[in-house]
């Protein structure tokens, strides 16, 4: 692609995932509401979708207040942490075949790198508000992320290793004869629970939680900054989701339909099945959500790493 | 092209330095300290080291520096510990420190003009570094693993339960 190409589509991916989470705050609401059997917000135009129009309406005109007992500088920043970081990790996906803002032969630990300065976002919001459940909520958000982003990292390795790349291309072309969701199936398994951790979605809300810490870190936070905050968990639903298809559903991978079709389907039945999480299981405690990272998570994913290496090496001939 | 952009990022992780270490509030200081690891990222990417822009960021700007933060929001500093830093931050402290680090500065240049060039530009892969690190320098990931080793079961008894009386009873 040259120069222009690529701003074009740079421009075209920031206004379509900013779009696309935009209408997703309603789409998740209305699946809630078939999944858990009532209505849903279904007032406003066909099916209700121009609420997405009135909630944006009524974000941009509340008032934009600070607390005068808030730390004003991190205040503002914390919530543009999260939507640059998310933003950025989009620029590795590998939408089509040439359609990737970059090919770096670091893709994956890109990926991982901005996911791990989203963490900031939370951590300053709650920090700066000066207020105890937002501070409660930083810190459980600061211990959950660090912990998660461990076996993160770990649970994709083994795809690394069957792939012998980092690059997100080439892990979408080496699974051309079998999908990593087969081959892998307990990085899937890991990979989802710690992106649903990650991303600080409802069976994971603890930084959140409403019941315990009426909204924990984003507590003081209204109109645009905490639209801002929405927005980069949405954002940050969709890149898990794009990554779950690139390197465990064969990415734009599949028969008759056009490469960025297979694509965007894969990921729309992702993005289905974690709103249908989200409608299905509870929110765990604080310390069953640690001890299941630490006790459970992190063994699988250690054992299915040195499987994992175990069959390559066997594989490319180098055990006796 | 490329000596542009590297000016700009290494400007900015120096800027981001100085501030960090002239911030009295310890978050201010932090969130400094995290640009400037951003900015040294930058710098290893332009010269050709991708992998180890990914690290610097995954692991001293996503996890290190998460737990600083982390930290600092347990100690919940006020206002003393604001004027304890303001009273560190007079000459007489930062003086003999900034002429030593001035000294190292000027051997550094030194250095750079017996004709090193660092902008030559050649890309570093993630196989490179990999096979380096566990050919030539075998030796050297050995002996860090065993003081990670160490360091990971010194924090286990550390944070073992025994000091309080109902112990086995915290779960």
């Amino acid at each position: 692609m040259d120069e222009l190409k690529v701003v074009a589509f740079i421009v075209a991916l920031v206004g379509g995932a900013v779009g696309a989470a935009a209408v997703m705050t309603w789409f998740e609401r209305r699946m809630l509401g078939i999944w858990q059997d009532r209505l849903g917000p279904n007032r406003i135009g066909p099916f209700g979708i121009v609420l997405v129009a009135a909630d944006m309406l009524k974000l941009l005109g509340k008032h934009d207040w600070i607390p005068p007992f808030a730390d004003r500088p991190v205040f503002v920043l914390a919530p543009t942490a999260i939507v640059i970081a998310m933003m950025l990790g989009f620029a590795v996906v590998p939408f089509a075949p040439d359609l990737v803002v970059i090919d770096m032969n670091v893709g994956l630990l890109f990926f991982l790198a901005m996911t791990s300065l989203a963490v900031y976002s939370v951590l300053l919001g709650g920090l700066a508000s000066n207020n105890k459940y937002a501070l409660l909520g930083g810190l459980r958000s600061a211990a959950q992320m660090v912990s998660y982003e461990v076996f993160m990292g770990l649970s994709l390795m083994g795809v690394v290793m069957l792939a012998g790349s980092f690059s997100l291309p080439t892990i979408v072309e080496a699974q051309s004869q079998l999908w990593f969701a087969i081959t892998q199936p307990l990085g899937l398994f890991v990979f989802i629970i710690a992106g649903l951790a990650e991303s600080h979605r409802l069976p994971f809300d603890l930084p959140e939680a409403e019941h315990e810490l009426t909204a924990g870190f984003h507590t003081e936070y209204g109109g645009m900054k905490f639209a801002m905050f929405m927005l980069g968990e949405y954002l940050g639903l969709m890149l898990i989701s794009c990554m779950i298809t690139t390197l465990f559903l064969g990415g734009w991978l599949g028969p008759v339909l056009p490469p960025i079709v297979w694509f965007f389907l894969k990921t729309f039945v992702v993005i289905l099945f974690f709103i249908l999480l989200r409608a299905a299981i509870p929110r765990p405690r604080y310390d069953q959500l640690m001890s299941l990272g630490w006790k459970v998570m992190l063994p699988i994913t250690l054992i299915n790493l040195m499987l994992t290496g175990a069959i390559a090496l066997w594989q490319s001939g180098g055990m006796p | 092209m490329m000596g542009v952009l590297f000016y700009v990022a290494a400007v900015i992780t120096v800027v981001a330095a100085i501030m960090a270490m002239t911030r009295s509030n310890a978050a201010h200081g932090l969130i400094f300290l995290i640009v400037t690891l951003l900015g040294i990222a930058v710098l290893f990417f332009l010269l050709g080291a991708p992998f180890a822009a990914a690290l610097e960021i995954v692991v001293y700007a996503g996890a290190i520096m998460v737990l600083f933060v982390f930290v600092i929001m347990m100690l919940n500093l006020g206002e003393q510990a604001r004027a304890r830093e303001q009273s560190l931050l007079a000459f007489r402290y930062w003086l003999l420190p900034s002429m030593m680090a001035g000294v190292l500065l000027v051997e550094l240049l030194l250095v750079f003009n017996r004709g090193l060039h660092p902008m030559a530009v050649e890309t570093v892969t993630p196989k490179a570094v990999a096979l380096s690190l566990f050919g030539p320098y075998i030796l050297g990931v050995e002996l860090a693993s065993m003081l990670l080793l160490a360091g990971l079961v010194g924090a286990y008894h550390l944070g073992r339960d025994f000091l309080t009386k109902d112990r086995g009873r915290s779960q």
